[in-house]
């Protein structure tokens, strides 16, 4: 048998139903991966108390026969939740120490179900990067590595892929405003959805930008992410955008078949300078999905190149805006002040020294494109070009495609410091291929699909309807059949 | 449309960001990237589209104005950095 840290949820479910393993073995096998897993720098808060508890309460409960699908399953938890007496502080130095007295609704939805709580896990600072780099944790690092060079878990979802990849455990949460989960998804060789805009409650999650930002589960398997799903998803009043839908069964729409589907294939998202491997990846996913009796179409998002502008602009306004909150009154980092300091030199102390650069720039530039005179020109033209980019998708999606087949990143992952001299521009191109969604508030899934030349996974990105995401995951799992990918990166760390 | 040290200090004065004069250029060249990637907007014929307020077509949900929540004064002290006698403490605002 594998140990047990390294089953799927799905696995894990069914041997804790049969009673041939117990959650107690199962999360001491998680907690001792984790501790041992320090140069992933993954885990940044652990909570083996609150562990150990969960994982008695849920084998009486499995004892029982009360058992929902996540009853003793462990996960790790993205830093941006809100966890009740657990530290949650977005990665950011301005909230050090912060422990909030309430638990977001999707944890809460969570431990409802029975799931095992870790601890949390690193990602970018208020989720803004691509690489983990910008923690104030330090960085995450990718337990895949082909050579002396330590590499990005991609970001800002970083600690979640790298958790779920090393098997520290069996699933972890990630958020996704322009890629968050799906980047590194694919980084890790794991999957990751991020579901429709209003699938799942934003409450009790640190805000980013709060037009785009959705949580997803990230998981070993497609199947895996349909239960995680199921469980994370609902209506919640505390969020008026949640959306007042019924959550279907995830995992029963996996049937396997996709005969008569119909796949889009988006001509504007074949790059100049697409690596080669990438192109080839994709052919091959298109290839797959056919052979499996779907059928392919050529499409086109005209708007699809200015999508990185327009996230560029909006994502910093709504920033700007939600993280004035940081002002060192009520919550978190307050700087030293000096005789004669008021209460602007106290805010712009503690913003100073509180937020890391990629934080600071965005919020500045956000900061920006809302001030008057520049409110036309760049925050509303922006919001007319958003309204473009899901038109295209409408229109293709009008025209009886039921999902869209693209790479979910233009490279696999780089080395950590890598990126260090490029201006901040080159990072934001890793989003190139998902951010699209985001603004279009579409469900999107990043499913491993397959190694570069040097031995690193590439992920396929599949986009679907609004609200549709069993049918996505039903693609999704498809292609993640047909793509047979269970390599996993050998243990170095 | 170039932004110059000026009009960094002043975004850095309305964001609240505290920035040495130091730094002031090296934050103008950084902006001046990133606006120069966002003017590829203005290429975009944008006549007669609405902004978009939401992105899934959906009326905000309404409730009955009433209350819903309160009398946690100690909870919500608990994270302040400077809290006294049930209030959050912050320098002299008024002279």
């Amino acid at each position: 048998m594998t140990d047990l840290n390294a089953m799927t949820i799905a696995g894990a479910r069914d041997a804790l139903r049969r009673r041939e393993i117990t959650s107690a073995e199962l999360t001491a096998a998680c907690l001792t991966a984790a501790e041992g897993a320090s140069a992933l720098n993954a885990f940044v808060h652990m909570t083996p108390e609150t562990a150990t508890a969960q994982a008695e309460a849920a084998d009486a409960r499995l004892a029982d026969g009360d058992a929902p699908p996540l009853c003793g399953i462990p996960l790790g938890i993205k830093d941006l939740f809100c966890t009740r007496g657990v530290a949650s502080q977005a990665a950011s130095r301005i909230l050090e120490g912060f422990r909030p007295e309430y638990e977001s609704t999707v944890t809460a939805r969570l431990w409802d179900a029975g799931a095992v709580m870790l601890g949390k896990l690193n990602m970018d600072e208020f989720a803004m990067g691509s690489s983990n780099e910008t923690s104030v944790y330090g960085e995450a690092v990718n337990p895949w590595k082909v050579d002396e060079r330590r590499l990005t878990p991609g970001g800002s979802s970083g600690g979640s892929a790298a958790a779920v990849a090393a098997d520290l455990c069996l699933g972890a949460t990630g958020t996704d405003t322009g890629g968050s989960i799906r980047q590194p998804a694919a980084f890790a060789g794991i999957t990751g959805i991020k579901p429709t805009y209003g699938r799942c409650s934003r409450w009790g999650i640190v805000a980013f930008a709060s037009s785009l930002d959705q949580a997803g589960p990230m998981g070993k398997s497609v199947r895996d992410c349909a239960i995680m799903l199921g469980a994370m998803a609902g209506h919640d009043p505390l969020d008026s955008t949640s959306a007042d839908l019924p959550v279907p069964d995830f995992e029963a729409a996996l049937t396997g078949d996709i005969r008569g589907r119909t796949i889009g294939i988006p001509r504007e998202y074949r790059m100049e300078g697409m690596p080669g491997e990438i192109d080839a990846l994709w052919t091959r996913g298109r290839e797959m999905l056919a052979d499996a009796g779907a059928k392919i179409v050529d499409v086109s998002l005209p708007h699809t190149k200015y999508a990185l502008p327009t996230y560029y602009v909006l994502a910093p306004a709504e920033a700007s805006s939600n993280l004035a909150r940081y002002d060192g009154v009520r919550f978190g980092h307050r700087a030293d002040l000096v005789p004669g300091d008021g209460v602007t030199e106290m805010y712009e102390k503690t913003r100073a020294e509180g937020f890391g650069d990629e934080v600071k720039r965005r919020i500045m530039i956000g900061t920006y494109v809302l001030s008057a005179g520049f409110y036309d020109a760049y925050y509303n033209r922006a919001r007319k070009v958003r309204a473009l980019i899901k038109r295209d998708f409408d229109q293709v999606f009008a025209a009886g495609v039921d999902a869209i087949l693209t790479p979910t990143t233009p490279s696999a992952a780089f080395g950590l410091g890598e990126m260090a001299e490029a201006d901040p521009v080159q990072m934001y191109l890793n989003d190139v291929f998902t951010v699209t969604v985001n603004l279009a508030g579409l469900p999107g899934i990043s499913v491993p699909a397959g190694l570069d030349g040097r031995g690193l996974p590439l992920g396929l990105q599949l986009i679907g309807r609004p609200f549709e995401e069993g049918d996505l995951l039903n693609v999704a799992a498809s292609l993640e059949r047909a793509a047979g990918f269970v390599e996993k990166p050998a243990r170095w760390w | 449309m170039s932004i110059d040290t000026t009009t960094a200090a002043r975004v850095a004065k309305l964001a609240r960001i505290r920035v040495e004069p130091d730094d002031l250029e090296a934050l103008a060249s950084e902006f001046n990237t990133i606006l120069g990637f966002i003017e590829q907007l203005a290429e975009v014929d944008v006549e007669g589209v609405e902004p978009m307020v939401s992105v899934t077509p959906q009326r905000l949900k309404r409730r009955e104005d009433k209350v819903t929540d309160g009398g946690q004064q100690a909870r919500i002290l608990s994270n302040a950095p400077d809290a006294r006698e049930g209030f959050f403490a912050v320098p002299k605002v008024v002279e």
